[in-house]
């Protein structure tokens, strides 16, 4: 008997977590808009409830569209489960909250998406969560920045906006030297350029609104958890060690090993916060996963192909993005993220905020708008728009200038890009040159 | 719920419910490497359905402590001891892979309190392969591979969790994962070296119910027809669509199946 492998990414894009529809025979994830199951008999109902059988109650909890896209997402990251959320916000919410509550601490990085920093700079204080927040590329920072409250580390794959790759394997090991979790947002890589379980990270989620569901149509987010982190060993997370008077008594590390997050974050979390993902954006966003290794082939040559052009454009300032030898987690990157480091990057054009106004205003291919991950190319201007919020002095600390202009490149032609690109780069600095430069 | 058995941590899950003398139990025993998390749906439904449930991680697995027991025949003594420790009278023993061999030998061993008995995925012998064996004497992670990708039927691998949202073949490795280094091995290694089966077979006196996944590789149906032969009183229940991993493949059915064994031969009312 030969030594057999798993079924490959390719497959579990298309496959992981459905069967033909039982009773239609529907190749299709069908939508299950519904929301709720009728029980077979009340013993049935009563074993649903009680986590006897398995099966669906109510969609808030779980729903069989739903379920498609958590088995597959699992899957693809090498999870034991997952949980769809509402918006990628609400899975991180979700993460949290299952661990942590008032009186508890997180160390996060502080390049992160701008609604990220928000939640944990200024909602998650008033409900007694502190967060401290260090600079990605500093691992020891993690580890100096961790106090005896500290529930998790926090950080993106890719920061946003400077690409900040962290350093899993040691920050992972920072986390686990402490007894705590490392959770990632995956959003920027997706599983098909870095699966962040593998290099050491315990729970990961997703704005699905992004890449995985690639079509820019639908909010979602997931939850996915590894399934490695031993809880009942590190003795500080009593909601998943102890008895959980909201559900029988239920202790969720004696009960399921190695899926205890996963599960209380669905019992507890899904439950009573609700943010509940629908099953028609469930449908979107698995018909995105089924070409997610497709599209991020395309997403990844076609970011390549520009960051070489805007290199050489006289009206680029820099270009940040992890491939080009000057960043400096270049080494990092090639050994983390050696199939591309995304398709959303940041340069800074000359002229600053005037040049960037009329670059923007300039564009005919790619769409001004708050959003990455779409099959149409995107662009904004992260200083008045995501990163509104922070002051000069956070935005400096973040990696953004003024002039900054992020991009999110798409499945487009690359050349009709580069031509739109070129185009508008040269109305920005003919518009903002020196009079007596212009045409020299 | 933790106890004592030989001087060393026991640990048994009963569905967050404390033992009561005054119930019939049902006694859950773990397959090769792994824990009591592989009964967590079907003992909670006995721990809430006028049962004890007492799903035991065997030594040196899950929570229970002392050495590890190296043969099948001395996993059903240490479970028989284990019966006695938590004061157990009468009881249904059921087991799966590995642990359906140590509850037939329970069950041929035990014969006044064992009131009825449930072999899930067993075949007689149950042969390991050299590949797997020596994978696992190793502490290769391969071997908790081939144990996972075996174990499981292809469409398990593909999904379909009846557990809505959890991955399957994901859940099961994690779990083999946290086997201590040589679980597995002790484990294969028992199952491969097991040659007493007909003969415990013989000296079983409860009723038997075996159930089969009939796209089971480790334990397949035909393997298991000697065994059943060798029964005196033994129904046979085949799943369809099922590897070897069935209490995740197909829960409801094998707990129907339990369950309908368990309410002729034990039941709750009766014995409560």
């Amino acid at each position: 008997m030969s030594v057999p492998d798993y079924i490959r990414f390719n497959t579990l894009s298309l496959h992981a977590g459905q069967r033909p529809d039982p009773t239609t025979g529907a190749r299709a994830t069908p939508i299950y808009q519904t929301t709720s199951y009728v029980f077979r008999d009340t013993d049935h109902a009563a074993a649903l409830f009680n986590a006897e059988r398995p099966g669906h109650v109510y969609s808030r909890i779980t729903n069989p569209t739903n379920a498609v896209l958590e088995e597959r997402m699992s899957a693809l990251e090498g999870g034991v489960g997952a949980i769809c959320t509402a918006s990628g916000q609400a899975a991180m919410h979700l993460a949290i909250a299952t661990i942590a509550g008032a009186g508890d601490h997180i160390v996060s990085s502080r390049a992160l998406y701008g609604g990220s920093h928000n939640l944990l700079s200024y909602t998650l204080p008033r409900f007694g969560i502190e967060t401290t927040f260090v600079d990605p590329r500093d691992t020891e920072a993690f580890r100096a920045a961790i106090r005896p409250n500290t529930k998790l580390l926090f950080a993106e794959t890719l920061g946003n906006p400077g690409l900040d790759v962290l350093d899993i394997p040691t920050v992972s090991q920072v986390a686990h030297d402490a007894g705590i979790p490392l959770l990632m947002d995956s959003t920027f890589t997706t599983p098909y350029l870095c699966r962040p379980f593998d290099l050491g990270a315990d729970l990961v989620f997703h704005s699905a609104t992004k890449f995985l569901g690639g079509h820019g149509i639908a909010i979602g987010g997931v939850l996915v958890d590894g399934g490695r982190f031993d809880w009942a060993a590190s003795g500080k997370f009593p909601t998943l060690t102890e008895p959980y008077a909201g559900f029988h008594d239920m202790n969720f590390a004696e009960e399921y090993g190695p899926a205890a997050f996963i599960m209380r974050a669905r019992k507890e979390g899904a439950r009573d916060f609700g943010a509940c993902m629908s099953p028609t954006t469930a449908f979107h966003i698995l018909q995105g996963v089924e070409t997610l290794p497709l599209r991020m082939q395309r997403h990844i040559e076609n970011t390549r192909k520009i960051v070489e052009f805007l290199k050489s454009n006289d009206g680029v300032g820099s270009v940040i993005y992890p491939e080009l030898p000057e960043h400096p987690d270049h080494e990092l990157a090639k050994r983390l993220l050696p199939k591309g480091c995304g398709a959303v990057f940041s340069f800074g054009l000359k002229g600053g905020r005037p040049a960037g106004r009329k670059f923007i205003e300039s564009l005919r291919v790619f769409s001004h708008l708050a959003n990455v991950g779409d099959a149409k190319s995107l662009v904004i201007h992260p200083a008045s728009t995501t990163h509104h919020r922070m002051d000069t002095e956070a935005l400096r600390a973040a990696g953004i200038t003024e002039g900054t202009v992020r991009l999110s490149v798409g499945l487009e032609d690359s050349q009709d890009l580069i031509e739109d690109l070129a185009r508008a780069i040269y109305i920005s600095q003919k518009a903002t040159a020196p009079r007596a430069a212009v045409g020299a | 719920m933790d106890f004592s058995v030989d001087g060393h941590r026991a640990y048994a899950y009963t569905g967050a419910r404390a033992f009561d003398p005054g119930k019939p139990s049902v006694v859950f025993i773990h397959g090769g490497g792994l824990d009591h998390c592989v009964w967590i749906l079907q003992s909670r439904y006995f721990a809430h359905h006028g049962y004890n449930a007492l799903a035991l991680d065997l030594p040196a697995h899950g929570r229970s402590e002392g050495p590890l027991q190296t043969s099948i025949e001395t996993m059903a003594d240490w479970v028989i001891r284990a019966v006695e420790a938590l004061g157990v009278r009468r009881y249904a023993v059921t087991g799966h892979s590995m642990g359906a061999l140590v509850a037939l030998e329970t069950a041929a061993r035990d014969p006044d309190r064992v009131a009825a008995a449930i072999f899930i995925g067993i075949s007689v012998p149950m042969p390991v392969t050299d590949a797997l064996l020596s994978a696992a004497k190793a502490n290769d992670h391969s071997a908790f591979d081939m144990v996972n990708l075996w174990g499981h039927g292809y469409g398990a691998q593909l999904g379909g969790n009846p557990s809505p949202g959890m991955w399957m073949t994901g859940g099961a490795v994690r779990l083999l994962e946290r086997s201590g280094p040589g679980v597995l091995y002790n484990d294969l290694n028992a199952c491969d070296a097991y040659q007493r089966g007909l003969e415990a077979a013989a000296q079983v006196k409860a009723p038997v119910r075996v159930i089969l996944g009939k796209n089971d590789i480790m334990a397949s149906p035909r393997a298991g027809r000697e065994l059943i032969a060798a029964l005196p009183n033994a129904e046979v229940t085949e799943l369809s669509n099922c590897g070897h991993m069935l209490m995740a493949e197909q829960p409801d059915r094998v707990l129907d199946a339990m369950v309908e064994s368990a309410a002729r031969h034990l039941p709750a009312k009766a014995a409560a």
